[in-house]
C-alpha cells in the first residue's frame, strides 16, 4: 500500500515480524514499518474476527494494536522500531493462559 | 515518591504547546513541556526537525513554517518530556504520566497551573466499509509521508471534504503519486451558506488564495474531481477493493487499493474531559469544545486550554493563543502586571483576529453533510466494539436518551478507543433520534486513565535526575 519516496536511503534495522526477519527503515514507528513491509492486515477484532488496519497513525484509533515483544495491545504507530524487536499480531480475543 | 513541581505543566508540543511554553519561559515561568511523540511539532509539523523526505519543503511552506518554532523551542531552557503520555490529571494539577524514553517509568508533577494544548484529531468518518484495512483517515496518510517518507503505491481514493483534501492531493502531485480520484461529499447548499461568510474569508491573509492554488493544480493534474457526493461505501473482503459513489443519480464504481477519509478536524477532548472541565456543543463547528472565558481558562481553576483543542482555529491560529495563554498565566502567577497582560494581549489578539477571520466561510463551506455523521443503519459506527448506527437508532426507541446508557444496552464506546472514534456519531444520532439537543443528549463519561497503562508500567517509578542532559539531537541547525 506504500513505499518509500523516490529518492530517499534509509538505514535499515533488522526487526522480527511473526517470527521472520524483515528489515525496516530504524526511523520509523512500528506501524510505518510493518506498513513498509506489506502487512496490510494488523489484527483480527475480538467480536467478528474482521480484518483491521491502522486509521489514523496518530494514537487515537487504536486499530494498528500489536504484540511487541511479547507485551499485547500496543500502539504500533507510538512505538519506534528497535533493532531485534519481535512483533507478533493478535488475531481475536485472548485466550486463558 | 518525589514530585516535581512546575509553574507551567504544557501538554502538547504542538504549535499551541510550543509557542505557550516559549512565551512562559521568556516570562521567567518555570515551564515543563510533556508530549506524547517522539518530536515537537505535533501533527502539523510533525518530524519538521528530523525530516526523512529528501526535500521537505515539497511538502509546502505551511509544514516548513513550523521549523522556526521548533528551533526556538529546542534552544530555550524549556524542560521538554517527548514519549511521555498523560493519563490522569486532577483538578488540583496533579499530573500522571508514563514516560517511554528507553525505559519505562510512572510519576507526578504538579503545576501551579497546566496548559492542554492537546490539539485535535480527524473527524470521524462513518460509512460502510470504513473499518477494512486499506481506509485510512487523510491525515493519517500525511502522517506517513511526514514521518516515515512512505507513499501510496495503490490505486488511492481520496473522499470527502476539507482544505486538507486538496493539500494532501497537491502533496501527492508534487511526490509523483497522484491520487485516481477525488470524491467531494461538500454538499452544493454549502457554497450558498458560505457566501456571506466570504468577505470575512477575503479579508484573513492567504486562505483563499492559497486554496484556489491547490485546485488549480488538482484540475491541471487531471484528476477526476467528482462532486456533490451523497454515498459512499468501500468494499472488499479482506482489505479496501473499490469504493462506490452516489453523486446525484449518479452511481458508480472505482477500483481503489487504499481509500482516505477526511471532513475536518475535531478537538480531542478525552483529558479534559476526563478531568471534569464543562464542554459546550459549538454548533458551527459540529464538535464539543471546553469551556473558556477568554483568557483560556476552563471551569477548573488554573487549567487553561490553547490550540485546536480548545476548538479548531488553524495553525497559525494555535500559536497565537499558545502566547496569549501563557501571557494570562504569567499573570495569575504574579509574573506580569494586569497592565502588561492587557498591552501584550492586545496586539496578539488582533493578529488572531485576522487569522479567525476566514473560520465562518470554512465551518460553512465543509461542515460534514447529514449522511456522513448520521449514516445509513448498516455502518459500523463504534468500531472497536462493532456497533453499527441501526442499533444505536434502535437503542435510543428502547428509551436510551445519551450515550452513557448505549454503553451498558451494547458496550459502544467501552473499546479501546473509548469513544475517541464514536462518540460524536453516537451522540448526534441519539440526539436526531430523540429530537433532542446536543447539549441535552452530551457526552460520555471520560474516565482516567483516558490510554492503557499496564501495572508494569506503574511499577517503575520515575526518579527525576537534574544532570540528565536535555535531548538536543532533533535541533534543526
Amino acid at each position: 500500500m506504500f513505499s518509500p519516496i523516490e529518492g530517499s536511503v534509509p538505514k535499515l534495522i533488522r526487526i522480527e515480524v511473526d517470527g521472520k526477519p524483515v528489515d525496516v527503515p530504524e526511523s520509523l514507528t512500528v506501524a510505518a514499518a510493518l506498513l513498509y513491509a506489506g502487512v496490510r492486515t494488523f489484527r483480527r477484532t475480538p467480536v467478528s474476527h474482521a480484518p483491521r488496519a491502522p486509521f489514523c497513525m496518530m494514537g487515537v484509533c487504536f486499530e494498528c494494536l500489536v504484540k511487541i515483544d511479547d507485551q499485547p495491545n500496543q500502539q504500533s504507530c507510538m512505538v519506534k522500531v528497535r533493532k531485534g524487536m519481535r512483533v507478533s499480531f493478535m488475531n481475536g480475543a485472548r485466550d486463558i493462559q | 515518591m518525589t514530585i516535581e513541581s512546575f509553574d507551567l505543566v504544557v501538554i502538547g508540543a504542538g504549535p499551541a504547546g510550543m509557542a505557550c511554553a516559549l512565551r512562559a519561559d521568556a516570562l521567567g515561568l518555570n515551564v515543563l513541556v510533556m508530549d506524547e511523540n517522539a518530536l515537537p511539532g505535533g501533527q502539523i509539523y510533525r518530524n519538521i526537525s528530523r525530516s526523512p523526505l529528501p526535500d521537505a519543503t515539497r511538502l509546502g511552506a505551511d509544514y516548513t513554517h513550523g521549523a522556526d518554532l521548533v528551533k526556538q523551542f529546542g534552544m530555550s531552557s524549556v524542560s521538554y518530556w517527548p514519549d511521555t503520555l498523560v493519563w490522569q490529571v486532577s483538578q488540583s494539577l496533579e499530573i500522571s504520566f508514563t514516560r517511554r524514553n528507553g525505559t519505562v517509568a510512572s510519576g507526578q508533577v504538579r503545576a501551579k497551573a497546566l496548559v492542554i494544548a492537546n490539539g485535535a484529531y480527524e473527524r470521524p468518518f462513518p460509512v460502510p466499509g470504513w473499518t477494512l484495512p486499506g481506509v485510512m483517515g487523510v491525515g493519517a496518510a500525511q502522517t506517513l509521508v511526514k514521518s516515515a517518507g512512505l507513499l501510496p503505491n495503490v490505486p488511492t481514493v481520496l473522499a470527502g471534504s476539507g482544505p486538507l483534501l486538496y493539500l494532501f492531493a497537491w502533496q501527492l502531485i508534487q511526490a509523483n503519486r497522484p491520487p485516481v480520484a477525488i470524491l467531494e461529499t461538500t454538499p452544493t447548499r454549502n457554497y450558498r451558506q458560505a457566501l456571506k461568510h466570504l468577505p470575512g474569508a477575503l479579508s484573513s491573509p492567504g486562505y483563499l488564495m492559497k486554496g484556489m492554488k491547490l485546485l488549480r493544480t488538482i484540475k491541471r493534474a487531471g484528476i477526476p474531481h467528482i462532486r456533490n457526493i451523497g454515498e459512499l461505501a468501500i468494499e472488499g473482503a479482506e482489505y479496501a477493493e473499490r469504493i462506490s459513489y452516489k453523486a446525484g443519480e449518479k452511481s458508480a464504481t472505482i477500483a481503489a487499493g487504499l481509500v482516505l477519509l477526511h471532513q475536518g478536524v475535531v478537538p480531542n477532548v478525552q483529558l479534559t474531559r476526563s478531568i471534569g472541565c464543562t464542554h459546550d456543543w459549538d454548533e458551527a463547528q459540529l464538535c464539543w469544545r471546553p469551556r473558556t472565558n477568554r483568557w483560556g481558562e476552563t471551569s477548573v481553576q488554573n487549567l487553561f486550554t490553547a490550540g485546536d483543542g480548545a476548538g479548531i482555529g488553524g495553525a497559525i491560529g494555535a500559536q497565537i493563543s499558545g502566547e496569549m495563554v501563557a501571557l494570562a498565566v504569567a499573570h495569575r502567577l504574579g509574573a506580569l502586571s494586569t497592565k502588561a497582560l492587557s498591552e501584550r494581549t492586545t496586539p496578539l489578539s488582533r493578529r488572531r483576529d485576522r487569522h479567525s477571520r476566514v473560520r465562518p466561510f470554512l465551518d460553512a463551506l465543509y461542515r460534514p453533510s447529514e449522511p456522513f455523521r448520521r449514516p445509513s443503519d448498516e455502518t459500523i459506527v463504534c468500531r472497536c466494539e462493532e456497533v453499527t448506527a441501526g442499533q444505536i437508532r434502535n437503542m435510543a426507541r428502547l428509551g436510551c436518551v445519551g450515550p452513557n446508557q448505549t454503553k451498558s444496552f451494547s458496550r459502544c464506546g467501552m473499546g479501546p478507543c473509548q469513544g475517541r472514534l464514536c462518540g460524536l456519531t453516537a451522540s448526534e444520532l441519539l440526539a436526531e433520534q430523540n429530537r433532542q439537543p446536543m447539549e441535552a443528549t452530551g457526552y460520555y463519561n471520560i474516565r482516567p486513565p483516558i490510554k492503557p497503562v499496564s501495572l508494569g508500567d506503574l511499577a517503575v517509578s520515575y526518579i527525576p535526575d537534574e544532570n540528565a542532559a536535555k535531548p538536543t539531537e532533533w535541533i534543526p541547525k
